[in-house]
């Protein structure tokens, strides 16, 4: 056995680099959101929300095509993919709680939830547009675009569904049906009210999740340098403009992804921290 | 409950009995489909899977039948010539992935067991939330980023890429790490503290040991992220199809090199990038596999 001195030694060592791990991460996220600021704050005015994006080199120009587009798409997205989600984790709560296909359906389920973004992208490609085929379904579009959004949106609350509804204490669940009330109506209108505020979490962390992907985007969408409000058209959407702007050393393009990234880590930074503060309140009761 | 209606459509009463068989034959056709809608929903999830397997074969079949197994073993990717190998990428995809899960893992354990065993109780929530907060931070912000503030000083090299890689996958280890850290017994560390172990030598030899399993699923999940990030690693990696023996050289991954060249492609080069992400999306499917396993594995222990 170690000498006493030398398991202290050794239990401030290890300590003291779980402190320094704990700092090390905090860091970076200060710095990544001070990086952030320092450069996307100076881009941040009117002009912003009001025009579109420029060529490379010119006076003015703003993001306003694209922070629309975006809004337009994540809504959509998450539009299509919110009812899927809700309805199949409400089968496998309610329905197939101990069912084998309820088994298999969650481990698919998780892994869909961390496939790589850039292959759901792929996917929609492959399966509805391809380019030069006879049998193409769309062109790249909008339409697209939150297709595969909804695509990374079902997997995120068919998971805070199905645990949000587990949750419920079954004795109201019985209370219910003991009042004669018929399965579905217990489901629609004691559990869902009951584990409402965890639903509503799991839709901002899919707002959150989709507003911010960039690779589902690239192959289905794509951008448009106009305003366009058309659905069965490209449309500009912040992530994509932000990935073709940034690396292309045209100053004012950079200095407009710079304020796109800030508006969107803004925005999704709210937004899950919004959806935290709900199921804090959730487990506090 | 609006939509139970015991009355008929003109508003006259009917009788008793009939208003009943009206309301419960109702209730029974909302069951049957609610129950069935779903059931759909759930199958959903399934064919969803399926599709994105079938398509993605679908679409990268010209690769597939051109290249056969020559196109996961070659080194050269000429578009000139129509001849794509996959190696380089793959080779990119699992170093990026591995140096990454090098740094990030101890950290992330370390990050882990201060939350658990040292943090103060008041300051548990708020470091635990601004960690996961790097989990939210989308991917291209740490793309463009890591492209102007690390890449002045790295240069775009697989290193670099390796770097921002860490940082993302960092989040999602901790608070894997965390939660299953969470799940030891009190008693036992309680026993361990009791005969005078130190806290280290408690995380040591009594947390780790016990949630062995759960960690290696985190790190296994970990994995799966860092394995398909595209975005963080496009900017920074250089993307060159060439396997260099220096670290700190240009590189490309699978999801870089799709990002990069799927908009200029067209026949059998586009196919052969539809067939990389196929391959991405089977490695990964893999590893997640694993960690799911493995977590379940132990969440069966702690239930028992």
């Amino acid at each position: 056995m170690a000498s006493y001195a030398s398991r202290r030694a050794a239990n401030r060592i290890m300590m003291g680099l779980c402190w320094a791990a704990t700092l090390f991460g905090l860091a970076w996220l200060a710095l990544i959101l001070v990086t952030l600021f320092w450069n996307g704050l100076a881009g941040i005015n009117l002009d912003l929300f009001t025009q579109d994006t420029p060529g490379p080199n010119t006076d003015g120009g703003g993001l306003r095509n694209a922070i629309v587009g975006s809004l337009i798409m994540t809504a959509l997205g998450v539009g299509l993919g919110t009812p899927i989600g809700i309805l199949a984790g409400t089968y496998m709560a309610e329905y197939g709680r101990y069912s084998r296909l309820t088994f298999y359906i969650r481990f698919v389920n998780d892994i869909l939830l961390s496939a790589p973004s850039i292959v759901i992208g792929l996917f929609i490609y492959a399966a509805l547009i391809t380019e030069g085929v006879e049998h193409r379904i769309v062109g790249y579009s909008a339409i697209a675009g939150s297709l595969a959004l909804a695509v990374i949106v079902i997997p995120v609350v068919v998971r805070t569904t199905e645990d949000m509804l587990l949750l419920v204490p079954n004795p109201l669940r019985e209370a219910a049906s003991a009042l004669g009330l018929p399965r579905s109506h217990v489901v629609m209108k004691i559990a869902y009210k009951a584990a409402r505020a965890g639903l509503i979490t799991g839709v901002l962390l899919a707002v959150a999740r989709a507003a911010g992907e960039t690779a589902p985007l690239l192959f289905t969408v794509q951008s448009n340098q106009f305003f366009s409000l058309d659905l069965t058209k490209q449309m500009a959407n912040l992530p994509v403009v932000i990935n073709n702007f940034a690396g292309k050393g045209y100053a004012n393009w950079q200095q407009l992804a710079w304020s796109g990234a800030l508006i969107i880590t803004l925005a999704v930074l709210t937004l899950s921290i919004t959806a935290r503060a709900l199921s804090a309140q959730r487990t506090q009761k | 409950m609006a939509d139970v209606t015991l009355g008929d459509a003109d508003g006259k009463s009917l009788s008793v009995p009939l208003q009943r068989s009206n309301a419960v034959g109702l209730f029974r056709l909302t069951d049957r489909v609610f129950h069935t809608v779903t059931f759909v929903a759930a199958l959903f999830v399934l064919i969803l899977l399926g599709a994105i397997i079938l398509s993605l074969i679908v679409g990268a079949w010209p690769s597939i039948a051109k290249f056969g197994v020559g196109f996961l073993v070659g080194e050269r990717w000429s578009v000139n010539k129509e001849i794509f190998g996959a190696l380089s990428p793959i080779y990119g995809t699992l170093m990026t992935s591995l140096i990454a899960m090098v740094i990030a893992v101890p950290i992330g354990l370390g990050i882990a067991i201060f939350l658990t065993e040292l943090c103060p109780l008041e300051l548990r929530r708020p470091i635990g939330i601004a960690i996961e907060l790097l989990a939210g931070i989308p991917s291209i912000i740490y793309g463009i980023w890591g492209f102007f503030t690390l890449t002045p000083f790295f240069g775009q090299t697989l290193l670099t890429a390796s770097l921002i890689l860490a940082i993302m996958v960092l989040p999602f280890i901790t608070a894997i790490s965390r939660d299953v850290f969470a799940t030891v017994p009190p008693v036992l560390k309680e026993a361990a503290y009791g005969i005078g172990c130190t806290t280290w030598e408690v995380a040591k030899n009594v947390v780790l040991p016990y949630t062995r399993v759960g960690v290696v699923g985190g790190v296994m999940l970990g994995l799966g992220r860092a394995l398909g990030e595209t975005m963080a690693v496009t900017f920074v990696i250089g993307n060159s199809h060439s396997i260099a023996a220096s670290l700190l050289s240009p590189a490309t991954t699978i999801s870089a090199t799709i990002a990069n060249e799927f908009q200029e492609s067209d026949g059998v080069y586009r196919s052969s990038l539809l067939e990389l992400g196929l391959l991405l999306f089977v490695i990964t499917f893999f590893v997640l596999a694993a960690a799911r396993i493995m977590l379940m594995r132990l969440e069966r222990k702690a239930g028992a």
